[in-house]
């Protein structure tokens, strides 16, 4: 029972939800459901036309021709009515439907550009991925089925038991206190499947993990010769995934059965009891025919209906994993605070970068960096040096505020950067990652990532600053050639060209490069060097690298270790120190001699 | 398509059975209006209470032996429609595998995902319905015909006309939506490639400030989508009222020339009700039908997109000679002959006449400017892409007899992209000897100057990895990769600029470590630093795609213009602190080779 309740929250948390997105289509619903009126209205009366018309028709002689052709008439005037009305249903459902599904996808992505970067960090992409896609998808499934088949079930239900009490009270009485039976039976069972549903929901995101996962370092696997390991891990999700949802399906589709067999007892008992009320003279042989009919017609929406409300099940089940993307705390930003601290944002930036005392951690069981101190006067170069994992790059995470810290402040010219929007801070900045990361689209369009309205001529010219022009030139269609994450046609340090004229065609006043050039050839990257000591003339700049050879002429050498500051000073001043830092240096020309 | 319905082999059975049920479950309900008749003809015309209470309780059984049959039928048709989607699955990602390089950067990796996802989802629910549903729809309006035409051919001729013209528009509306449908899912592989996009590249997009635009990017691209859905939805939406039309002037047209037969005296009246009532039979089937025939639509799309990927995409091939080690150690080990390769969709070579060889134990150095084919030709080594001219061999064998898994086997790869594995430390360390004992992993480690990374995390060994390892830092990533491909001793090792990511330090104590191996591989290094090649046996100078230079760091210092320029850039400086650095050198020296 505890189980249950818990389990329930996010399926009962999400109808009121729902209501807020169908609210803006409120015209189109009211109009669905009355054209829905109209057509099971219509559809319920055609049949009481035809028995009117065949009680125009006795036997060899005696039939009423002229009044059949009456009738007749206004079937097929009724038939066309309700033909347009279905129609037009299903248009206006379908654009209901695809609309709200629409906006929810919007706000799940709209939301995951909110998100810190904490959490795409620690939660996978393919779990991310299967709710903005899969979940919604086949909430859009259950949705469209809820609009299409729940309001006629609900119509003809409501049609019928009018015809019902019409034609003999007593027994319409009957069929009204039975078939709740059949709904507590639909119920029973769409409780015990919206849990088996969440179960295949969780296997499958698990799958789509793996699947993601292989999928896009496919190369690597290959390399490794691993396809057969990597298919086992798939087989054995995808088994687990066939257990949920054989399971899943299966109970789920038991509902149908379940109450068509109620409502075959209950058609039983309308025909001893109809029969015996007739052999007793209370309702003709015509009228327990006809009776027969509708009870038939009145238990056949519930059929319906419960197919819908585990379908339904379903899709509140990926809804409320939708919403709890959407609910998942978004990054604090400046305008957030109560506190309205006006930031020179309109006024020109000097670069002035003050870090103090800054403590931060991923993981708060290990401590990473400790009481930080840093302070860059504007256009100095500072170079940060020390072995992998000593937090170079965390401190860039944290200068950009991917990261928040945990403790002590961080100013760019004075002002704090939590005071100011996120925005506004990393206009400032102008950075380039170790890691490449291309965007589906021209070359062109990759370069002006950061300035949309550049001309070409400009993009050129950033494109010639960083050398990548006469490689870009090459490319089939020159810079109009489209590229993306997977396409093998460009290479790593090409790549990393086009992010650095990314960069070179902001012009920002604070620099950031990380590792920006670990993938190009030297004498490319010499060539680059001239450009960025141009592009850093006058600007704040940070440079992680491990070719010490870029960062020799760096105003401040900061080298670190775990976290913390070894030594800082001049390259010349460093080397005469002949701490870690002369060591580090001089390591990298050690095969020179051996 | 209908070629997938070979991965129904296994569920044969389930696949038969499961409609096979749901018929029998129908014929039930065929029976009930015969008991109903009965029930009115000899019960009340003769009032035998005990023959109606009778007559009842078989009605209540029909239902009780209906739910058996039904249950059943769902039962199998869960078991066929899962598995047929597990074995889908699984062929379809074993497909993946086994697709050469050039395929992958063909065909993209978002669709591949989508397609692994969501298209086999819909293929499920589709075959489900089928095979509950939709077998029961021809069942029941070609049964419900031949009964009509036993009553009265003359009279029943109205349903040879009428079932061939809903045939017509069932199918054709089926055959108009199926691209259309095909239509949407290319768009929503749009929206997932959008959404994968904002995922991998959060950083740099924050950095750009990006958020806005790609929300609103995205918002086009899910508009695309909803308008996709909702021009496909409208052409559906017809499927309903227009089957309506048709079995209603149907019913008109059979009232008609009815009334003309009872009144020429050929039929009776009872008998004209009971040709009406087969033809309502046949319309509530048709619209159960027409709801469901969406959904079948929607999965056969999907069944297209999946089964292009299974048919048409080009496998690696399986077979070829083994690949045997030449014992006496004379032979080359790897050979290049007039090599040259373009890839598909470039209009130059990437690389143009390369020709070498390779002797065991050798180290090869490979060097060049960013794009000038060095992944290129270390990818044709392990015939990951195979040259477009020359030969490229292996232990004398040309790669392209070889089978590729016993080719593969003998390399150790380092690839540009530092990509892990979800999984533990350990699994991930296995990838090249499933076999390896933890010392073995624990040596190469050490030797990858990994054996930090892998104590410094929680449970060693069994310290978990996040998706693509991204708990890692870039530097630690690289260094399990290069632990990755030295587990198991392999015969040839490639590392394809892997130290970029690595600080001088680290960089130098791995070459050491590695010369210090007791067995000797065959190196490949592709690297921008003279300084992690210059004592290599042979080096290779590439420039757009052509060797410039090949031999030893002297002889190419001496005679390649290319390659001094590339090492007086590095050791330029080196030159000009000799005097500052001397003193530290030593020190350096002694602690990273001792």
């Amino acid at each position: 029972m505890f189980m249950s309740n818990k389990e329930r929250i996010p399926k009962n948390g999400s109808i009121p939800r729902l209501m807020k997105y169908i609210k803006p289509y409120t015209a189109g619903l009211v109009t669905s459901l009355i054209l829905t009126f109209a057509a099971v209205t219509l559809t319920l009366f055609v049949p009481r036309l035809v028995g009117n018309a065949i009680d125009l028709i006795i036997g060899k002689g005696q039939v009423d021709f002229k009044g059949i052709a009456r009738i007749l008439l206004i079937i097929g005037s009724a038939v066309a009515v309700t033909a347009l009305c279905q129609w037009l249903i299903g248009v206006i459902n379908n654009r209901m439907t695809y609309g709200i599904v629409c906006r929810m996808r919007r706000e799940a992505f709209a939301k995951l550009q909110e998100l810190p970067v904490s959490y795409t960090d620690t939660n996978g992409y393919g779990v991310t991925l299967s709710r903005i896609i899969a979940d919604v998808d086949t909430f859009s499934d259950g949705l469209l089925m809820g609009f299409t088949q729940l309001f006629t079930g609900v119509l003809t239900i409501i049609g019928t038991l009018i015809f019902m009490l019409v034609i003999d009270f007593k027994i319409a009485l009957i069929v009204v206190v039975l078939t709740p039976a059949s709904m507590l039976v639909s119920k029973f069972i769409a409780s015990r499947t919206f849990r088996l549903f969440r179960a295949q929901a969780e296997a499958r995101e698990e799958l789509t993990a793996i699947t993601d996962e292989t999928i896009s370092s496919e190369k690597t696997v290959k390399a490794f010769n691993v396809q057969e390991r990597m298919t086992d891990k798939f087989d054995s999700a995808n088994e687990k995934l066939s257990k949920c949802s054989v399971d899943a399906t299966f109970y789920s589709s038991i509902v149908n059965p379940a109450t068509r067999f109620l409502n075959g007892v209950i058609y039983a008992l309308v025909a001893l009891t109809g029969a015996i009320s007739s052999m007793g003279g209370g309702i003709t042989v015509g009228g327990v025919t006809c009776f027969l009919g509708y009870a038939n017609q009145y238990t056949k929406p519930f059929n319906e209906i419960s197919g819908v409300i585990t379908e339904f099940q379903n899709a509140l089940a990926c809804a409320a994993r939708i919403f709890e993307l959407i609910d998942t705390p978004s990054e604090k930003d400046a305008y957030d605070r109560n506190d309205n601290i006006k930031t020179k944002s309109d006024s020109q930036r000097y670069g002035q970068v003050d870090i103090e005392n800054v403590s931060f951690s991923y993981d708060k069981d290990r401590s990473l960096i400790e009481n930080f101190n840093l302070h860059v006067k504007p256009g100095q170069k500072t170079a940060i040096v020390g072995p992998t994992g000593c937090g170079k790059t965390t401190l860039i995470n944290l200068l950009m505020r991917f990261y928040d810290i945990d403790g002590g402040s961080i100013k760019i010219d004075g002002v704090d950067i939590r005071d100011m929007t996120r925005h506004e801070l990393r206009k400032n900045y102008g950075m380039v990652l170790q890691e490449t990361w291309i965007k589906e689209g021209t070359v062109a369009e990759n370069i002006a990532l950061g300035k949309k309205e550049a001309d070409r001529d400009e993009i050129e010219a950033a494109a010639r600053a960083v050398h990548a022009d006469s490689f870009i030139k090459r490319l089939p269609d020159g810079y109009d050639t489209v590229i993306g994450e997977e396409s093998g046609n460009l290479s790593q340090g090409q790549r990393q060209l086009i992010s650095i004229a990314r960069v070179m065609l902001c012009m920002p006043p604070i620099l950031i490069l990380d590792e920006a050039t670990s993938s190009i050839d030297i004498r490319t990257e010499a060539m680059i060097q001239e450009a960025f000591d141009k592009l850093t003339q006058g600007r704040t700049s940070f440079v992680v690298a491990h070719r010490l050879t870029t960062v020799k002429n760096a105003d401040i050498i900061i080298m670190m270790k775990d976290g913390h500051i070894l030594e800082t000073g001049k390259h010349e001043e460093l080397l005469e120190r002949g701490g870690a830092y002369a060591e580090l240096y001089n390591s990298q020309f050690l095969h020179s001699e051996s | 398509m209908i070629k997938l319905l070979r991965y129904m082999r296994g569920h044969i059975k389930e696949s038969i059975l499961s409609p096979t049920f749901k018929l029998l479950e129908a014929s039930f309900e065929l029976f009930v209006p015969l008991v109903v008749a009965k029930i009115i003809d000899s019960g009340i015309g003769s009032g035998d209470t005990g023959y109606v209470i009778k007559m009842c309780l078989v009605l209540a059984l029909l239902s009780f032996v209906g739910l058996a049959a039904s249950v059943l039928g769902q039962l199998y048709a869960a078991r066929a429609s899962v598995g047929f989607a597990s074995k889908i699955r699984h062929a379809m990602f074993s497909k993946i595998q086994s697709m050469p390089y050039s395929e992958l950067d063909r065909i993209g990796t978002s669709t591949l995902i989508t397609r692994m996802t969501s298209d086999i989802g819909q293929v499920q629910t589709g075959v489900n319905l089928t095979l509950r549903l939709i077998l029961r729809a021809p069942f029941i309006v070609f049964g419900a015909m031949i009964m009509a035409f036993t009553v009265d051919a003359a009279s029943a001729s109205v349903f040879a006309v009428m079932i061939p013209a809903l045939s017509v528009v069932v199918f054709g509306i089926m055959i108009i939506s199926i691209p259309l449908y095909r239509k949407v899912q290319s768009s929503l592989d749009r929206v997932t490639l959008h959404t994968r996009e904002n995922l991998t590249g959060v950083r740099i997009l924050r950095g750009f400030c990006k958020e806005r635009e790609e929300t609103e990017s995205f918002e086009k691209a899910s508009d695309e989508l909803k308008k996709c859905q909702k021009f496909v939805g409208r052409i559906s939406a017809l499927m309903n009222p227009v089957t309506y039309v048709i079995v209603n002037i149907s019913v008109i047209y059979l009232i008609h020339i009815g009334a003309l037969r009872v009144n020429s005296g050929y039929i009776s009246r009872g008998e004209l009700v009971a040709m009406y009532n087969y033809m309502t039979q046949i319309l509530t089937e048709l619209i159960k039908l027409a709801n469901l025939i969406i959904t079948v639509t929607k999965s056969a799309a999907c069944a297209g997109r999946i089964s292009s990927i299974l048919e048409e995409s080009p496998s690696e091939r399986t077979s070829g000679y083994e690949c045997v080690t030449s014992v006496d150690g004379k032979a080359p080990k790897v050979e290049f002959r007039n090599v040259s390769f373009k890839y598909d969709g470039n209009s130059e070579n990437s690389l143009s006449d390369i020709s070498f060889s390779v002797y065991p134990g050798e180290t090869v150095g490979i060097i060049g400017a960013t794009g000038s084919g060095k992944t290129t030709l270390v990818n044709l080594i392990p015939a990951f892409y195979e040259c477009t001219d020359g030969e490229v061999l292996v232990d004398g064998k040309n790669v392209k007899e070889l089978s590729l898994n016993s080719l593969r086997q003998k390399f150790g790869i380092v690839p540009q992209k530092a990509v892990l594995f979800r999984g533990t430390i350990r699994e991930n360390l296995k990838f090249r000897d499933a076999e390896a004992s933890d010392e073995e992993i624990m040596s190469a480690a050490k030797t990858a100057q990994a054996k930090s990374v892998i104590e410094g995390k929680k449970g060693a060994l069994d310290g978990f990895v996040d998706q693509s390892g991204r708990n890692f830092s870039g530097g630690q990533r690289q260094r399990l990769t290069i632990a990755r491909a030295l587990v198991g001793d392999p015969d040839i090792l490639i590392l394809d600029d892997s130290s970029s990511a690595l600080d001088y330090a680290t960089d130098s104590a791995l070459r050491s470590s590695l010369a210090e191996l007791p067995y000797k591989h065959t190196t490949f290094i592709v690297s921008q630093r003279t300084s992690s090649i210059m004592g290599a046996d042979r080096i290779i100078v590439l420039e757009n795609g052509r060797a410039v230079g090949i031999g030893t760091h002297e002889e190419l210092y001496q005679s390649c213009a290319a390659y001094r320029e590339i090492h007086d850039l590095q050791f330029r400086e080196k030159k000009k602190t000799q005097g500052a650095g001397a003193k530290s050198e030593g020190r350096g020296r002694h602690v990273y080779e001792q």
